[in-house]
């Protein structure tokens, strides 16, 4: 329990003052602006994006700035923002078979067709600090070559899934159907057991860390699912939106996403036949790591659907996974105890003290007797 | 005043979504005279995907939209849903919509749709061509039993 404390007014205002000119910095470097930080931090941007829950780069650029960088801080901003805005409407589910491809791999299937584009990615870079980057005052280094351009004709066409080859086979579950309306965690308060599509969605916005750390933890042991990247997919798509006062549906925007789809261990049963079964990751922005860690993560909490064993690892446990999740939950709860807590604490002291007292009083109490215990 | 069919209607009204407020009004810095049905009026909307890119549908995350809906004199109603926190994009893309109900729709087309088309081609078509650029020929190696 906290309570109300007067009397720290001037403190506080001279605390974000300097909270201020800390942000800012030293004047002589010059101010950075949203466009800089959208154009060119656009991975923090994307990150904020997907947990702030909240498809805007230049407030999500804006967001980056006012937290001097703090990415949870500034996913918190979003989401505090978010709360201020009407909702209008929702979407009609986006088509990721359109997507206006910037990359698409597979990790099963070398020859699938359209092929394997890498795009614009950090996999087969040294990773060795690029001090060309550093050079100040010099001008711009040039790019090591304009991005070398296809010729004409052999642009990607809108490809489909590598799982739905596998479909046609019958080597690999169906993704589930129905036509219900998903449950919204931002709407009602999330409940456990959650459906697939109510964990999807907490796990979308859920910490990047805490995702990554979980979907690690299966695949060395903790719930293991036998992953491979069936499909890993980054570009941008449509959204479409049913406009009631239209009575038709316009597309009234385009999004970046990232998706990926797990093609997993197959289990066959008396009445089903083996086949491979799924786990999917969709994230805004360009989010790989994030959605790969979504992909293993939504299939380790399959395992009861699926008749899986539960061996008790924390990535099969819905209730661990979802309720952690959330980072800026968990910054609130964690930060809080930093408040002032001088009643709580005062009440502890007080026990604290009786209860040594209380030790004391016995242990001389305890020295009386002795002695005269040794007397006899 | 036409009633266009909504195939195209849908089609510019997307368009203009898609297009940067700075576009439109780069190409149609005045507008004609007009009342505000719905004054601009910032909000969101909830993205769904589906689970295992075809199935059942689930929240996604929400995106910032601005709507707004506009009256010509000649009576043309126009609307517009447009991504992002953009006030005089909505407006502009409103008053589109509802000129191209109009007689100007020619004209309109002509100055304001094609070339926001054509834009946003050229920008798609730069990007899958570095995306095409990147596309990994393998080749498989012989291997120890083949020889």
């Amino acid at each position: 329990m906290y309570v109300a404390v007067k009397g720290g007014e001037r403190a506080i205002d001279n605390a974000h003052a300097w909270l201020a000119e800390e942000r800012r910095g030293a004047r002589d470097v010059p101010e950075l602006t949203i466009p800089q930080i959208r154009q060119q931090m656009a991975l923090a941007v994307n990150r904020v994006m997907a947990e702030g829950s909240l498809y805007d780069p230049d407030l999500a650029a804006l967001a980056i700035k006012q937290a001097r960088g703090d990415l949870i801080e500034a996913v918190f901003l979003i989401r505090a923002y978010r709360t201020t805005l009407p909702r209008f409407a929702a979407s009609n589910p986006v088509d990721t078979a359109q997507m206006a491809l910037d990359r698409r791999i597979s990790a099963t299937f070398k020859d699938l067709p359209g092929g394997q584009i890498l795009g614009p990615t950090f996999d087969y870079t040294h990773r060795l600090l690029d001090f060309t980057l550093m050079a100040e005052g010099a001008p711009e280094a040039p790019l090591p070559g304009q991005p070398p351009v296809a010729a004409d004709g052999d642009t990607p066409p809108h490809l489909p899934h590598v799982s739905e080859h596998l479909n046609h086979d019958g080597l690999i579950e169906p993704a589930p159907q129905g036509e219900t309306l998903p449950p919204d965690l931002t709407r009602s308060p999330m409940e456990l057991p959650a459906d697939r599509a109510l964990r999807l969605q907490a796990i979308t916005r859920g910490d990047e860390g805490f995702i990554l750390s979980m979907a690690y933890s299966t695949q060395r042991g903790y719930g293991r699912t036998h992953a491979f990247v069936g499909e890993l997919r980054l570009g941008r798509v449509a959204v479409e939106v049913d406009i009631p006062e239209l009575g038709f549906a316009v597309e009234i925007g385009e999004i970046e996403l990232t998706e990926c789809e797990t093609v997993n261990q197959f289990k066959g049963s008396r009445s089903e036949a083996p086949q491979f079964t799924r786990g999917y990751g969709l994230v805004f922005g360009q989010s790989e790591r994030k959605a790969i860690a979504m992909s293993l993560v939504d299939r380790a909490l399959r395992w009861k659907e699926l008749g899986e064993d539960n061996i008790g690892a924390p990535a099969q446990d819905e209730e661990f996974v979802l309720m952690h999740a959330d980072n800026v939950q968990a910054t609130g709860f964690l930060e809080h105890i930093k408040l002032p807590h001088y009643v709580d604490f005062q009440a502890e002291m007080e026990l604290v003290r009786r209860l040594r007292a209380e030790a004391a009083a016995a242990e001389a109490q305890q020295h009386q007797q002795q002695p005269q215990e040794a007397a006899e | 005043m036409t009633q266009a069919p909504p195939a195209e209607r849908q089609a510019w009204m997307a368009r203009l979504a898609k297009a940067s407020g700075a576009a439109l009004a780069r190409l149609m810095p005045d507008l004609p005279p007009h009342d505000l049905l719905r004054a601009p009026e910032t909000g969101t909307v909830m993205v769904r995907g589906r689970i295992g890119a075809v199935g059942a549908a689930f929240n996604l995350g929400e995106m910032t939209v601005t709507r707004c809906a506009v009256r010509l004199d000649d009576g043309a109603i126009g609307h517009a849903w447009v991504q992002g926190r953009d006030k005089a994009h909505a407006r502009r893309a409103a008053v589109i919509d509802a000129l191209m109900q109009t007689g100007a729709a020619p004209r309109i087309r002509a100055e304001v749709l094609s070339v926001l088309e054509a834009e946003a081609e050229a920008r798609r078509a730069s990007r899958a061509a570095k995306a095409a650029a990147t596309k990994v020929e393998f080749f498989t190696m012989m291997r120890g039993e083949d020889a």
